[in-house]
């Protein structure tokens, strides 16, 4: 459990983060979301001390962050970024070994590390562990960054924009395998994105932040259905708003009994695509492969219902 | 029809085969008189004919790099076997007081020759052990013929025979200027670049001081160091046993390291710089100390430059450490001043052949040194 | 900011009073000199010293510059590109070349005097403008040159409006370059008796009278520090006419 105790950073005598607090229970990931310049980066930042903070205190599954020396703070917690900033020196094994071998971990240990989490995030081992960082694609880098920052099995991970170099298409796969990864080692993360919809699709809580404050930290259905105020409206309403809500539930939570013509889909598919099937295919009802059948006026009736 | 450099070369390489290839002087203080490759040996007219039929054809027929570049390495050592040559069988008619020093004509055939080489390694880039590979050969060679006694007719090897006790003495302290100077240059100015690196206020200051010093004239330079280093000597006695004094080498070693200090500092600090953020900060927040960001990823990111920087400061350096033969401080510049002082061309020959011999070395293994290290990097 | 406006001008002007009347500042030099030796030196008026120090640094320069400029264009053409490689390891192994080693090996050929110092400022000069006027030719955008090609300019309209202007940041930055490091070697002109400033520092080894070391030092690194400070001016001008923030 990460807990933040009313932290607030001061630049230039003006406040950049103020008095946030917040808790993050193990095992989740919460994405922070808010405009450039909400302070959100500077909020993760003073987690593993690049920023200190100017009050307030963070703990770490109770431990206070600043009891520690510093770099050794930095070692138990992984930290991804935006540049991925991968040693252009060192080959890719390097690389994800940083922090085992900082911590002084034996050599065979290292490996076997390395390899497992180059298998992890589909990199086959043998191809992709000698190779240097320029002869990687823009994906493969952001996988090899990732898994540097998980080497050392860290209590907690924060991650600040760390798709934001990847095109679209890149990034909704390597969004996907990022919540994979998560299930399958249930670290704690804690991401940082001013996209809402990574935010939705990837945190099981939501933090929004505006001018330095956590405005709303919420589950995220609850987020969306209940937006606290006119900043949060802004931020995750608007035309978008009720497809992010759709998007949240699976067709099988709403499923009926009866048939449907055409191809049926599985039951997890969520509404956002059920929907956009129905009207692509021009039917009122899709079939599910697990038996059953979701219609379209039960879509607009919990969409009326704003997602309850 | 369009001028190719093979033709160059062949004009270059013709004119000297036809300018003198040595200048006699029955004595030292008597006037010259150039002798030609046909006048100076029985085989002459042979050879200059068969090189310059080789040089048209070169021209005609577009020879492979690989080809030109033996036929340059072949004509280099040639030109030098043929002036050796000459030199022996002219001075067995002449006698023991004749000079004979290499004229004209066998600096424009070198001259052609290695510029045939110059361009045929640029044209063919070689891998870099072939590099290595030609860069031994033309050592070899030119060790082999400086050892076989085949030059010792001519004038700058008999410079050289009578006074090889000083030329080993004062190459040694030549090397001792540039590397000691280096040496210090480096002790000094990779904190000092780090140093502005981390502390950007002091950047403007430091680097704004490091241009005023490069702007002094070497000449002026090592002047103002022995009056200085003996002021400084004669008021701290500590300094003195330090090794500070006003007169000898020192001087001279701390003017070249002064001016060594800017490239170092500058290239320590563009070649941090270079660093990307992401990396850096990737570094500190994996958590490496401030020592082991350092160590392990700001100065391995940095390597190219600082071998750049070594690059510059060695080859300036073994051309600046000529001046200290001026003020006393020893060197290759003792015999390039004697020599002008003497008007004896031959002595400033024995100093500035070796000093060129040894910048180009510098300047060359460093470059492949670089190479070596920008290798395998994006 | 404000300083580094006031401050070539201040140098510039304190540079000119000494040089017509260097007595005036004999009580700066005094304390540098033993034995009552003269502070200022005298053999050959400073003044002349200087302007024909700076006569044989102009004459080298601009010859090597012209020179310098005209082998870029050349080998930067279709006709000449042949030349290309051959004068890039040209001007990079002529680099290593001590400028002291040149200077000397002049003499040999030309005799002592102006002669040997004008040829070897000439020659060493000419490798930084023409490496600068290399850079600056070939490293252009490669879609400017397509859109003049496109637009019907003739390769020499092309080389006249586009490149050369387009270049010429770098070429002055190169004649810069060439003109302060001229201006230093100049001095070691003296040793083979040109008639440079060189004179009063040698003069100031000879008699171990620094005030003459140090007055001969001074005259030149102010005026190298002017001739950098204008011609980067230049540069920066040149810069912005092309289009590019310097």
């Amino acid at each position: 459990m990460i807990e933040l105790q009313d932290l607030t950073r001061m630049f230039d005598g003006q406040p950049v983060v103020r008095d946030v607090s917040l808790t993050v229970e193990a095992g989740e990931i919460v994405t922070l979301v808010g405009t450039s310049g909400s302070g959100k980066t500077t909020l993760i930042r003073m987690i593993n001390r690049l920023v200190e903070p100017s009050s307030g205190r963070v703990l770490i599954e109770g431990l206070d962050a600043a009891s520690l020396p510093v770099h050794q703070l930095r070692r138990r917690i992984g930290y991804a970024i935006q540049g991925i900033g991968l040693f252009p020196h060192r080959s890719v094994a390097q690389n994800i070994a940083t922090v085992p071998r900082l911590l002084g971990w034996p050599r065979a240990r290292i490996e076997d590390r390395t390899d497992e989490l180059l298998e992890l995030f589909q990199l086959d081992p043998a191809r992709f562990r000698d190779r240097m960082p320029h002869q990687l694609s823009g994906g493969q880098a952001q996988r090899v960054g990732t898994a540097r920052a998980l080497a050392a099995r860290p209590d907690l991970l924060l991650l600040d924009e760390p798709f934001g170099a990847l095109d679209p298409i890149i990034r909704a796969q390597a969004q996907t395998d990022l919540r994979a990864v998560q299930r399958r080692l249930g670290t704690t993360m804690i991401l940082v994105t001013h996209d809402i919809d990574e935010a939705v699709l990837l945190g099981d809580r939501i933090a929004v932040m505006d001018a330095g404050r956590i405005v709303q930290y919420d589950r995220v259905a609850r987020i969306l259905a209940h937006p606290e105020t006119d900043f949060v409206r802004a931020m995750t309403g608007g035309p978008e708003g009720v497809f992010r809500l759709l998007s949240l539930v699976a067709a099988a939570e709403i499923a009926e009994p009866g048939e449907a013509p055409g191809p049926p889909v599985d039951a997890a598919t969520n509404l956002r695509e059920v929907l956009s099937l129905c009207l692509s295919s021009g039917r009122e009802a899709l079939p599910l492969r697990s038996g059953g059948r979701v219609t379209l006026a039960a879509i607009r009736a919990l969409a009326g219902r704003g997602g309850q | 029809m369009m001028l190719r450099p093979a033709t160059v070369f062949a004009i270059l390489v013709g004119l000297g085969l036809w300018l003198p290839l040595v200048q006699f002087k029955p004595n030292r203080i008597a006037a010259g008189e150039g002798i030609r490759l046909d006048q100076a040996l029985a085989g002459g007219p042979v050879i200059a004919l068969a090189v310059l039929g080789l040089l048209v054809l070169s021209c005609i027929w577009r020879m492979p790099d690989r080809m030109r570049i033996v036929l340059a390495l072949a004509g280099m050592a040639g030109s030098l076997v043929v002036l050796g040559h000459a030199a022996r069988s002219l001075s067995v008619e002449a006698g023991n007081l004749a000079r004979l020093a290499p004229a004209s004509g066998f600096w424009l055939m070198l001259l052609g020759f290695s510029l045939m080489l110059a361009d045929g390694v640029a044209r063919l880039g070689p891998s870099l052990p072939a590099r290595w590979l030609i860069l031994g050969l033309v050592l070899v060679a030119g060790f082999g013929i400086l050892a076989s006694g085949m030059l010792d007719q001519i004038s700058v090897m008999r410079e050289y025979a009578t006074r090889r006790a000083a030329f080993l003495h004062e190459a040694k302290r030549h090397l001792q200027l540039a590397f000691g100077s280096l040496g210090l240059a480096l002790l000094v100015g990779l904190p000092l670049g780090t140093g502005i690196y981390m502390m950007r206020r002091l950047r403007g200051p430091v680097l704004a001081a490091l241009n005023i010093l490069q702007t002094i004239p070497s000449l002026a330079l090592f002047g103002i160091m022995l009056p200085l280093l003996a002021w400084l000597a004669a008021t701290l006695p500590a300094a003195g046993r330090w090794g500070v004094s006003g007169i000898g080498a020192f001087p001279a070693l701390i003017a070249l390291f002064l001016y060594a200090l800017l490239p170092v500092v500058s290239n320590t600090l563009s070649g941090l710089e270079t660093v990307p953020r992401a990396t850096r900060e990737a570094a500190v927040g994996l958590g490496m100390t401030r020592w082991q960001v350092l160590g392990q990823v700001l100065i391995p990111l940095a390597l190219p430059s600082l071998i750049a920087a070594l690059r510059i400061v060695l080859v300036q350096n073994i051309g600046l450490a000529v001046i200290a033969g001026l003020i006393g401080g020893g060197g290759f510049g003792t015999f390039v001043f004697q020599g002008l002082n003497q008007m004896a061309m031959d002595l400033v020959l024995l100093g500035t052949l070796p000093t060129i011999a040894l910048a180009l070395l510098a300047g060359i293994v460093l470059d492949l040194l670089i190479e070596h290290v920008a290798r395998g990097r994006p | 900011m404000r300083a580094g406006r006031f401050l070539p001008g201040l140098a510039a002007l304190f540079l000119l009073v000494f040089l017509l009347t260097p007595d005036s500042f004999a009580f700066l030099f005094r304390p540098l000199t033993r034995n009552n030796a003269p502070a200022i030196y005298h053999q050959t008026a400073l003044l002349r010293l200087t302007v024909s120090h700076l006569s044989i640094v102009a004459i080298a320069v601009i010859a090597s510059g012209l020179v310098g400029i005209v082998l870029g264009i050349l080998v930067t053409r279709p006709r000449g590109r042949e030349f290309l490689p051959l004068a890039r390891s040209v001007t990079a192994i002529g680099q290593t070349f001590p400028p002291v080693a040149v200077l000397a090996l002049a003499v040999p050929v030309m005799g002592f005097g102006t002669a040997p110092t004008l040829v070897a400022l000439f020659l060493y000069g000419l490798l930084p403008v023409f490496e600068n006027t290399l850079a600056g030719l070939t490293d252009q955008p490669a879609e400017i040159l397509e859109a003049a090609r496109g637009m019907g300019l003739t390769p020499l309209q092309r080389l006249w409006h586009v490149e050369l202007p387009l270049a010429l940041p770098l070429i002055i930055s190169g004649i810069r370059l060439t003109a302060v490091i001229s201006l230093g070697t100049a001095t070691i002109g003296s040793t083979v008796a040109a008639p440079t400033l060189g004179e009063v520092i040698i003069a100031g080894l000879l008699s171990s009278n620094t005030a003459y070391v140090a007055q001969g030092g001074l005259v030149v690194s102010i005026l190298a520090v002017l001739i950098h400070h204008g011609l980067s001016a230049a540069e920066t001008n040149a810069a912005r006419a092309a289009g590019r923030v310097g």
